[in-house]
């Protein structure tokens, strides 16, 4: 029983095509889907408009076969600063919030197989944090900061921070950084392994373009098989994972770039990934 | 091979394959589908050469539920006298194993002709779900009846209620989906499943299918009666004598459906 009135095409993502967003811009440029926050007078704090239209953004670079590597940054001087307040009533329950923004927003950045970099540009705050801790990778600013702020408003972690955080830094860590609330520098993070690179602020704009056109001109499909296979080894014990590894290494050995990375090292040059 | 506007059919080796074929509506199952669904299953079912039948669709889903705007001015009497889920009740009649392999979506119909099937592989990113309760009517091709027996009544009446989809995962949980792929792979295995299977004595595969699916209608007392009868009825079969013999002499048994 379904939903089809009549029969029609499926419609396509329109390629190339300009999609008008409010709150975020987004741009397609070498293989790289550029989603950038713009909202600085709040410092890019999350209204229900902006997290709609980054699920929507994600959805379409996911669907997007041109689109090889996505960066999500934003204008100004924060990353984004998490929750906007000022969306908040007395009587709103966040547990329908959460549902219905931010948790779509998660399992999109978790479901596309595609490299995601969190840019992280200023501020990461509370779900502005979330939502770099579900980025693949973050590169951050020498201004850049984190920032666990749910607790300065008797509110616990969410978007996916209980996930991320102690995985990526340990239970002790995460205990320390979520309650205690403490604000931590790009290079404390990095130490702590949150961050793939702290970049200089003179060279950030040329580094994470450089980054993200290097993620973009390798395998691709590889690429979005580690990702769906490293999120899956949280949840199986080893033999599982040695039988998901073979199914995975299976799928990898059937792309050309597979097979291009081959003949390259045998040809003595250096393979030219298409990304499938 | 008969003509099919919306399958596809193929025989390959021993295995039979139905691939349903209307990828621009998702593989909505109208009448005439079904209509030739089960049809091919019957003409592999009679072909000596086919051991194994498999389902699949063709395109982003398996079958995302039936055509609406065929049924939407129907009544009582008119569904009465067209009596189209007839031809569901012969899917039970079919003793060669039905295989189905879902990727994308299963609803509503799709989700039905999925549960009619023996077995159900799934890829990864399938969704499985009852969404005729959102439009005022409920399941009618036995998906009240089969998800119940899969997963017993409180369970069954959650998720009919709802109306809501769930993904592979907890499908496989519940005990309805068999063994999850990486969508990339679904076919493939489904393929070497099938052919493991096609590769076992025909005669065991179809009385342990037969035996197997009486459980779920008799009292065990009977149920234990029935399987003893084809234990029985085994002894008649070369394959019975090949297997045994061949497992005294420690070789591969080669069995020939007899």
């Amino acid at each position: 029983m379904h939903l089809w009135k009549k029969e029609r095409p499926i419609l396509r993502v329109n390629k190339g095509g300009v999609w008008m967003f409010d709150t975020i811009l987004y741009e397609v440029r070498d293989h790289v889907a550029w989603i950038t926050m713009n909202r600085p007078q709040s410092l890019n704090a999350f209204n229900s408009k902006m997290k709609e239209e980054i699920t929507k953004s994600i959805k379409q670079a996911a669907n997007d076969i041109e689109v090889r590597a996505i960066v999500i940054t934003g204008t100004g001087r924060a990353f984004s600063s998490g929750q906007d307040l000022q969306d908040v009533e007395a009587d709103t329950d966040y547990g329908e919030l959460i549902r219905k923004y931010y948790n779509p927003m998660i399992r999109q950045i978790a479901s596309t197989e595609k490299p995601i970099i969190a840019a992280v540009n200023g501020t990461a705050a509370g779900a502005g944090m979330s939502l770099a801790l579900a980025c693949d990778f973050r590169l951050a600013s020498s201004k850049a900061s984190f920032l666990e702020a749910f607790i300065h408003v008797g509110l616990v972690p969410d978007s996916g921070n209980f996930y991320y955080l102690p995985r990526m830094v340990g239970h002790a860590k995460a205990m320390e950084l979520a309650v205690l609330g403490e604000k931590i520098s790009a290079e404390t993070a990095k130490e702590i392994g949150l961050v793939t690179k702290v970049i200089s602020i003179e060279n950030w704009d040329e580094e994470v373009a450089i980054f993200a056109q290097r993620l973009a001109s390798m395998p691709t499909k590889t690429i979005g098989l580690i990702k769906r296979y490293m999120y899956q080894s949280w949840e199986s014990n080893l033999y599982e994972m040695l039988e998901k590894e073979a199914y995975a290494q299976k799928i990898a050995g059937q792309t050309l770039d597979h097979k291009e990375g081959i003949a390259a090292f045998l040809e003595k040059r250096k393979p030219h990934f298409q990304g499938e | 091979m008969a003509n099919y506007e919306y399958i596809r059919v193929e025989a390959k080796d021993q295995l039979g394959l139905v691939m349903l074929n209307r990828p621009n509506v998702l593989n909505a199952l109208n009448r005439q589908m079904v209509s030739e669904i089960i049809r091919a299953l019957e003409s592999f079912e009679q072909n000596e050469q086919i051991r194994v039948m498999v389902i699949y669709g063709n395109g982003r889903a398996f079958a995302a539920g039936a055509d609406i705007d065929e049924m939407a001015a129907d009544n009582p009497v008119s569904l009465e006298l067209l009596n189209q889920f007839a031809e569901w009740d012969r899917f039970t009649l079919l003793k060669k194993p039905v295989i189905c392999a879902v990727h994308g979506f299963a609803l509503g119909g799709g989700f039905e002709l999925a549960l009619a099937c023996d077995l159900l592989f799934a890829a990864e990113d399938a969704k499985f779900g009852f969404p005729e309760v959102n439009l005022g009517v409920m399941p009618g091709a036995g998906g009240t009846q089969r998800l119940t027996k899969l997963i017993g009544k409180t369970r069954a009446l959650e998720w009919l209620w709802s109306g809501e989809m769930r993904d592979a995962e907890d499908a496989c949980r519940e005990g309805i989906v068999n063994k999850l792929f990486p969508k990339e792979v679904l076919l493939d295995e489904t393929m070497k499943y099938a052919q493991m299977l096609a590769n076992k004595p025909p005669l065991s595969v179809r009385l342990i299918k037969e035996s197997v699916s009486k459980a779920l209608d008799y009292s065990l007392y009977e149920g234990m009666q029935f399987e003893r009868k084809n234990f029985y009825l085994l002894f008649a079969s070369e394959d019975q004598k090949e297997g045994m013999n061949a497992f005294m002499e420690k070789r591969k048994a080669n069995f020939k459906g007899q």
